[in-house]
């Protein structure tokens, strides 16, 4: 107590410049994030919302079809591998190192078949985006989310490059932790366009 | 309502949760597919009415209160005026006064940026005290007097705080420092 006092009676001047008041910067920033995508992806499920319900477009247009069930196991693909990342992060939060490097190299491999399966997918499907409303929606909705999978990707594989050189320990992972949520949140984001755009 | 995206933990939970939410809609749509858009539509509602209930870490912790103390043979005083405050009496062993007034608003008002007629207000007010004030200097502050205080103290480390104020403001003042504050 009396050192603290003394403390406070040596301190001169204000305290240290802050950011805000109201909120900190890795809140705004997620937020900020959250926003963005929204309005993103938002923007083009308007467009299919627009394409499906409003026009009516039959879905899928006849004569095509879509790969619900090689999507399904690409679906699949995803979420474990949403489980291995999430493994890795437990891992490292208990100190072992090896389980973080499997955990993380897992997850890139399963994103890399997950996109290459897509990348297959777009090649055997049939049509392309000048094949109607239908089509061209089709791709953007994949397509985007496909962008989505490959900034993960990148930042799996610095990760998983960072952690074989042992650049985390068990206090050291907030870039683990960062690249988790954003692989989480990609994800999420599959299984929605997943179910609008094959499902329902 | 609670940040999904928080942490890895609550974003994977978060996944969770939509995995679930995806198996109840894509069996909904195999018996027919407006059942399923109507799953869908439950299972959102549902979702975020999940994460309204979820506590928010740290929400119900008080702010933490701040510190702050001028150079020696200073004595730097803090005044908070409320808006419409005509005068202020500060001590003579004042060498520096900031006299901040909140541009106080009302909620309508701060969401929808109408704030231009609150601040002009402040700043008759701030002016008319500081001016009456030896080495005054008089600014607005944010529209909560806590907040105000708050940004105040970060630029202008303060011996004491002065408070033109009904007792809410008082208190509300008092609850976020850890230096003397009276009414003025």
């Amino acid at each position: 107590m009396a050192a603290a006092h003394a403390e406070h009676l040596e301190h001169h001047g204000p305290p240290a410049p802050h950011y805000s008041s109201r909120v900190t910067p890795a809140v705004l920033g997620m937020f900020l994030f959250i926003a963005s995508e929204i309005m993103l992806f938002g923007s083009f499920f308007t467009a299919y919302f627009f394409v499906r319900v409003v026009n009516g477009t039959p879905w899928p247009t006849p004569p095509y079809h879509l790969p619900v069930y090689v999507a399904f196991i690409n679906t699949c693909i995803l979420v474990t591998s949403s489980f291995s990342m999430h493994w890795g992060l437990q891992s490292i939060k208990r100190g072992n190192v090896w389980g973080l490097r499997a955990g993380l190299l897992l997850t890139f491999l399963m994103g890399l078949t997950f996109l290459i399966t897509q990348a297959i997918e777009y090649s055997r499907i049939g049509f392309n985006t000048s094949n109607g409303a239908f089509a061209t929606i089709f791709f953007c909705l994949t397509g985007l989310h496909g962008v989505h999978v490959f900034v993960g990707l990148s930042i799996l594989g610095f990760m998983t490059i960072r952690a074989f050189r042992g650049h985390f320990s068990a206090e050291e992972h907030h870039g683990v932790e960062i690249g988790g949520i954003y692989w989480h949140f990609v994800d999420v984001m599959w299984i929605v366009v997943y179910l609008t755009v094959y499902i329902l | 309502m609670r940040n999904p995206l928080r942490s890895e933990e609550e974003a994977f939970r978060f996944l969770i949760a939509s995995v679930v939410a995806a198996l109840v809609i894509a069996g909904a749509a195999y018996v027919n597919t407006w059942l399923g858009v109507a799953a869908a539509v439950v299972a959102v509602a549902g979702v975020l009415w999940w994460l309204k209930q979820e506590p928010v870490p740290g929400a119900a912790d008080p702010p933490p209160k701040l510190e702050s103390s001028s150079p020696p043979g200073q004595h730097r005083v803090l005044v908070i005026a409320a808006p419409g405050t005509e005068s202020v009496r500060v001590g003579i062993g004042a060498t520096e006064v900031v006299v901040v007034v909140p541009a106080l608003a009302s909620k309508l008002e701060a969401v929808t940026g109408a704030v231009d007629d609150r601040r002009a207000e402040a700043e008759r007010t701030a002016a008319m005290i500081a001016a009456g004030i030896p080495n005054a200097r008089g600014e607005v502050g944010a529209d909560d007097p806590g907040l105000a205080v708050d940004d105040a103290l970060r630029v202008f480390g303060a011996d004491e705080i002065l408070v033109a104020g009904d007792d809410e403001f008082l208190e509300r003042v008092r609850s976020r420092v850890t230096i003397p504050v009276s009414r003025a």
